[in-house]
Formats: C-alpha cells, structure tokens, sequence
C-alpha cells in the first residue's frame, strides 16, 4: 500500500504539460456544466412559479393539477444539481448558502400548516403570532429552533400543493378548498406563493454563482490548484453517492419502513428524486449536460488508468439504471409485511449496494489521480 | 505489509524519543479518524466502517438528528415525545454532534436535582433528578431556571488582568408544588459526542492503573474511579461517561438522556421520567413500549459509538509545537493523559486502537470554585471526571461558540484553564506564571486539538 502511493506521487509530480492542459479543460467544463444545470433548473422552477400563480388566481382541481405537474417536472431538474454540493460551494456555502432554504428534507408538516389530529398547527394557521407572510419571514423561521423546523423550499411547496400522505398506495390528497374556503385558505395561498418566489431567488443565486466572466464563485473555482477543484468535484460525487442518497435517503427509509423517511413523501416523487441524485453524479463523471459536452473526470482517470475510468462510468450507470427500476410510489415498499424478496425491496437494497459500490470506486480514482478524499 | 510494519516501527521509536511526542499526533481517533475541519467536523462516520456498518450509523445519525413529536402521530416510528422533556432531539442539544452552550438560546444546558442527606443524594419527590423545563401540550412544564453570571476579576502574575463569569441559578415558575427546600441544583452542559465509542474500548484495567485515590505518589493529583450503577446487569461498574462519571458505558448514556431529556422510553429505560404526584404526566398518551424499538436504539447506540473523532490541524507550528511542552510542563497532562489503546470491541473499527483524547476517565478534586455541591455514584460535591480534550479546538467552527466546563461558564479555553481549582491548582498557577508568549502558546497547542 505504501509503495503503490510512493509510486502514485512520482506520477503525479511528472505530470505532462498536455496532462495539466486536460486538468484545467475539466474544471473549466465542470463550471460550464454545473452552470448550465442550475440554468435548466431555474427554467422550469420559473414554469411552475407560473403555473402556481394561475393554481392561487383560480384555483380549480385542474389547476392545482397542473401546478403539481409542474413541481414534478421542475423537481427532475434539480435533482441532477445535488452533486454540486458537500464541498463548501455556492450551494451549502457556510456563510450564505442556500441548500437549507431550498431543499431541506425532513420537514415537521405541523411547523406550516395543519395536520391530521392539529387543525390549527403551523404558521398558516396562526395569524396573531405571525400577521404578514412574506419572504422576510419564513427566510428566519426556516431551521429555527431545529433541524427539521423548514419552512421553505422544494417540499415545502410539495407539503403545500399535496398535503399529508396518508395513504399507502398514492400520493398526499390535500383539498383544493384549502385554496378557496377552508380556514386561513388567503393565508396559505400567500405561503405558497411566496415561499415558490423565494425559491426562483435562490435558484436565481446558483445561476449567477456559477456564470462565466463574471466576478463570482465560479471565477475562483476555476483559479484553484487543479487537485484542490477536482477533489472538491470528486467530494461531490462521493458524499451524495454514499452517505446522502445510500444512507440518509434510502437506507433510513429502507431500514426504518416510516413513510417519513421517503425523500419526497407528499408527492411520492421518491423514485424520480433518486434518478436524479444519481444521474448527476454520472454527468459529472462524463461531462455532459444539455449544451455543455467537454473532458469529465472521466477523461482524467483514462488518462491514468483506462480500465478503472471504464468500470467507474458503468458502476454509475449501473447505479442510474437500477435506481430507474425501482417502482414507484416508493413507499409501497416500506408497509410493514413487505418482504425484502419482493422485487421493490430488492430493488432499492440493489440500489444502495450499487451507490455505496461506486463511491469506492470514486475513491479509487480519487487515488489514481492523486487526490485525497475524505467522505464521510 | 513489510513497508507497513517498518513504518509502524520508525513511529514507535519516534515516539519514544521525546516526551511530547505523544502529544503530537494527527490521528487522535485511531484509523477512523477523519480529516474533516469543517462545520461538519463532529459529524462523520469512523472511516475505517464497513458499508454494513455505515448503513447501522446513518439510520442511527437519522434518529439523533429529528425530533421526536407528540403521539399519537403518523410519524410512529418518531412519537412520544414528553410529557416532560428538555429538547425534542439528541441533535438540539448536540448540535451537529457538538458542545451546547448556555448563552445559544437554544437547549443544551439542563439542570440535575438531588437533596442532600451527608454524602447521598436523592431525588425530589416531586421534581425528581432532573428539571424538565419543557412539555408537550396540555402538560405543564416543571419549571424553568434562571441563570445570573456575577463577574469576578483577576490577574496574572505579569500583571495583566482577565474576568471571568460565575453562574448562580434560580429556579422559576415551579409548576408542580414546593421543591425541597435543600434541594441542590446541578448545571450538565451537553458535550460533544464523538468517540465515546473508543473511550468506552480502553480497558478497565488501564483507567484503573491511572488512580491514585490516596495521593501515594505524593504529586498532588489523586484520580478516583467512579463506580455506578449498571441497568444492564443491574450490577455496578465502572464510569466512564457524564461530568462525574455517572454512567457506565455509551448505551446506558443513550438510554438516560433519551429518557431524562426527551422522554423518551427506551429497552434500558421502560418508564416515562414522572414522578408519582406528576398524574397527567403519567397519564398522557404514549409512543408505544417502549417508544423507541430495540432496533432503532441500538442503532443511534451504535451511531453515538462511531462517530469519527477529528484529525489535528497545524502540528508543525512551532507555536503548537512549543506549546506541547508547555502543557506537559505544567502538569496539565497528570490528568489529561493524551494516549491510551483500546482493547477488544464487539465493534472491530474501535478495536486495537491507538487514541489521543488527552483523559485519564477518572474524578479529580477541582475546588469550591468548580464544586457543585451535588454528589454523584462516588463522586463527592468538588470532583469531576477529567473530561477528554480530542476536537476541542473545532469548538467554534462547529458550534459557534467557546463555552467549556460542565456549566458552560468559561468563554475561552483561556477562562477553562483559569477555573481549574484542587487538584489543579499548581497547575493552573504554573500556566499563569508563564509569559504570555508561552500562555498564547500553550492555547494554540489546544486549538490544534
């Protein structure tokens, strides 16, 4: 072990002129495409920002329909950008990142608007303590007082436009009317729609974080010694591989059978969440995302080692195509009696296995290109 | 493995060859130390986990880190919180694994109460061991606590002078009748969680060849084992956790915290923390029995046994490097002896490893300055358990903030230091007699920890 990394470190400082050049193109592509994600992204989270505001001007069941569908597909696109985060980036930033206020996951329903068995819970429902909703507000109410204190972001637009899932075999079935009679409907309409502006703002930041020829993150991450800008990337990879999506997010719920501990349990969008952590990890690996096709890290570890750039690009397919296989509604697979032979429960214990296998093979190619790791 | 042998070997002769060797090494957790000196620096996994493993320590991470809500709830796997409680989860008061602080607002400091009667302790009749200051609806909180810091200043022999803070409590708006009147009121500041895993390995035998109850050697320091009891086998056995080594072992610690902080009941711990004149208490609805399964507690039990303890940082600063011999010249190392192995673990990531957490584990007189007046298993009024020093010096990336000792009172490392009293007074003076070149020193030496 100890000779091998010998051997590495001779490697490493002989690096070629022409091997720096590709370091540097793959940064660069790596800002272009991360970029590019949040450009997508943003796209159609502003799609549903306007679907919602037609849902609150008139709300109808087939309005609210169409505001969900809009949060699906608006979801599929940012769930690709959560490789971007766990190295300290624009996103989970300690000073001013914005992952908390976009994505933090679990939230206490009880801590917005009413819930099975507390009618008036949450902030919808207390207009004394809390007379005007607006931005200022749940920007400081979001992780007040506990973790799992959320008010904004990703689901707790879901919460609002799906309601509690109750149910077993289907998604949460929150009434139209609490958009038009029901109690405090004018004060949960003005939630929604602040909290999905306050989302278009922060997505809004990640756009211009990342925008070429601007003063800005990307402007320093692309000046970085190019081993401290791949390990970063490589971090990336590697936390949400294993210890985010493996762990938190799947094996918690898998373990656990709570409905709870589904990522998107409103909306049972679980199945499509994790595609898309995963199918981001593979974008980085190659490179590729919409107009952006450059060097990946993968064209880095060829460069050292062909045969491991080629088994880590099929352990992260692999990975994608067997989280694809996972039925949805995922949390038909956490009822308690469900069998780990039943194809759904194979299917998600594959999936764990696989990302967890991936993440020591990006760790592996970490190695080879004279990076050090520390996942956690 | 020949390379690695010999390696293994130049380390151990280095190690002998100077006495602040010891206290120089970056891997103070063993082989799962981690690297990581950010926010998240108290949070990681030992690294040498298998990936069974890490599955067992995220479900448990997942199980510290909620809350716990009010049942009946359809979060059944999480309800039950209360009646009477201090913080919904393990993670408000650790945060992110870490040091609470009096001063955040948040919880993180609670309150245990005894009343005296000679050198035992008892609970209150009414109150109990501990004072809830929060509830779930429709339940009474116990009471609350006020706390006052009066100022006390003070100098260094070279003339500069420092201030530091002396908490006094009160306890307010008591909603369940008179508490005794001699009831003595002990502060308990959450510390950080990491490695108890591995203190947990060393071996009994180890801890107890550090005592030196009766002062033989003649040094000044003595160091009592506590013995306490062990719900496990209802027997009694030796304390390693809590601020006087009140608790045996990491479950049992799990078990009383879910249980007197949550409430939370527990395989460990059945019944819910009322007390018998507390009937809506005992009559409020429950999580189930108990509220968290076996499963789920033996996971956040194995969770709180492997969470990573963090590298040192800057160990080739001459000041840092300075400073270590400052700190074993002082004598700040009698107690906070740096090294110790641990032995066999049902756990092979804790076994066989070679730690730095700078504890002996065992109770040391610390004055009247410090003394709570509050006896605890074999811990009299004055001592406390030397508590470890590993990650100290991440304090505030993690937590924001420098509240050390048992209550949270110093603000510094600097004021920790000051405060130190009995036992190590002469090695509080010494520290105070250096220069302040050497006094800067020896805190950067602990801010590397």
């Amino acid at each position: 072990m100890t000779v091998a990394a010998i051997t590495l470190v001779v490697a490493a400082c002989g690096d070629s002129g022409a091997a720096e050049e590709l370091e540097t193109e793959v940064v660069a592509n790596y800002a272009d495409l991360v970029h590019e994600s949040y450009r997508i992204s943003l796209t159609s989270a502003s799609k549903m920002d306007q679907m919602i505001d037609t849902f609150l001007a008139d709300p109808t069941a087939d309005t609210m329909a169409a505001a969900k569908e809009a949060w699906l597909k608006a979801r599929d696109d940012y769930g690709p950008t959560e490789a971007f985060r766990f190295y300290g980036g624009p996103i989970d930033d300690e000073e001013d990142g914005v992952e908390g206020l976009l994505n933090a996951w679990p939230l206490d329903e009880a801590y917005i608007d009413y819930v099975e068995g507390a009618p008036d819970a949450g902030v919808i429902n207390m207009p004394e303590e809390y007379p005007t909703i607006d931005a200022e507000l749940l920007v400081s109410l979001n992780e007040a007082g506990g973790e799992a204190n959320i008010s904004t972001g990703w689901h707790a637009i879901e919460f609002l436009l799906w309601g509690q899932d109750l149910s077993g075999d289907g998604a949460g079935n929150r009434p139209v009317e609490d958009y038009t009679t029901a109690g405090n409907a004018d004060r949960r309409a003005q939630y929604l729609a602040v909290t999905s502006d306050l989302l278009l703002v922060h997505l809004g930041r990640m756009v211009d974080a990342w925008a070429p020829d601007a003063g800005n993150y990307r402007a320093d991450f692309v000046a970085l010694p190019a081993d401290e800008a791949l390990g970063k990337i490589m971090t990336g990879m590697g936390e949400l591989s294993r210890g985010e999506l493996a762990g938190e997010r799947m094996t918690v719920a898998y373990e656990t059978r709570s409905q709870e501990d589904e990522h998107s349990c409103f909306s049972d969008n679980t199945t499509s969440d994790i595609v898309g952590n995963a199918s981001g990890i593979e974008r980085v690996y190659l490179g590729r995302v919409g107009s952006v096709d450059g060097p990946g890290i993968y064209d880095l570890v060829a460069a050292e080692d062909e045969a491991l750039a080629d088994r880590l690009r099929d352990e992260i397919g692999a990975s994608v195509a067997v989280a694809e296989s996972i039925p949805p509604p995922f949390d038909q697979h956490l009822a308690e009696g469900v069998s780990d032979e039943e194809p759904g429960r194979v299917a998600i214990f594959d999936t764990i296995v696989s990302l967890e296998g991936q993440t020591d093979t990006i760790v592996e190619a970490a190695v080879a290109l004279g990076v050090d790791l520390n996942l956690s | 493995m020949r390379a690695r042998l010999l390696a293994g070997l130049v380390l151990v002769l280095a190690a002998c060859s100077s006495p602040t060797a010891d206290l120089l090494v970056v891997d103070s957790g063993g082989e799962g130390t981690t690297n990581a000196s950010d926010r998240n620096a108290f949070g990681n996994s030992a690294r040498n986990l298998t990936n069974d493993e890490r599955r067992r320590f995220e479900i448990g991470d997942s199980f510290f880190t909620q809350n716990w809500v009010t049942a009946p709830s359809s979060t059944d796997a999480r309800d039950g919180l209360g009646p009477l409680h201090n913080a919904q989860s393990c993670s408000s008061c650790h945060l992110l694994d870490g040091r609470g602080s009096p001063d955040s607002g948040e919880p993180g400091l609670l309150f245990r109460l005894g009343v005296l009667s000679g050198d035992e302790q008892a609970p209150d009749p009414s109150y109990g061991d501990q004072l809830q200051d929060r509830s779930i609806l429709g339940i009474e909180p116990e009471g609350s606590i006020r706390v006052i810091y009066v100022d006390e200043e003070g100098s260094y022999p070279d003339g500069s002078v420092y201030s530091l803070r002396r908490p006094v409590y009160q306890l307010e708006d008591l909603a369940y009748g008179e508490i005794s009147v001699d009831v003595v009121v002990s502060p308990r500041l959450a510390p950080a969680v990491f490695g108890a895993g591995l203190l947990e390995a060393i071996p009994e035998a180890s801890i107890t060849s550090l005592a030196d109850p009766d002062d033989e050697d003649g040094d000044g320091i003595s160091g009592r084992p506590n013995h306490v009891a062990e719900l496990a086998t209802g027997g009694s056995a030796l304390g390693r956790f809590g601020w006087k080594a009140n608790v045996p072992g990491v479950a049992q610690q799990v078990a009383s915290a879910f249980n007197g902080d949550i409430g939370i009941t527990s395989p460990l711990l059945p019944d819910e923390n009322c007390t018998p004149t507390q009937t809506e208490c005992a009559a409020a609805i429950d999580g189930g029995s108990p509220e968290i399964t076996r499963d789920r507690f033996e996971d956040v039990v194995f969770y709180n046994k492997t969470l990573a303890v963090p590298a040192r940082r800057g160990l080739d600063d001459p000041d840092v490097i300075a400073g270590a011999s400052l700190f074993a010249a002082t004598g700040c190392t009698s107690c906070h002896v740096a090294r110790h192995e641990t032995g066999a673990s049902e756990i092979e990531a804790l076994s066989n490893q070679v730690i730095y957490p700078f504890t002996d584990l065992l109770l040391h007189d610390m004055g009247p300055g410090l003394a709570d007046g509050r006896p605890d298993g074999l811990a009299t009024a004055s001592e406390w358990r030397t508590p470890p020093l590993w990650g100290i010096g991440l304090t505030e990336t993690v937590n924001g903030h420098l509240n050390f000792l048992h209550d949270g009172r110093a603000r510094s490392l600097e004021e920790a230091i000051l405060w130190h009293g009995g036992e190590a007074a002469a090695a509080r003076d010494t520290f105070a007699a250096l220069d302040s070149a050497q006094r800067a020193q020896l805190l950067a030496f602990l801010e590397s920890l």
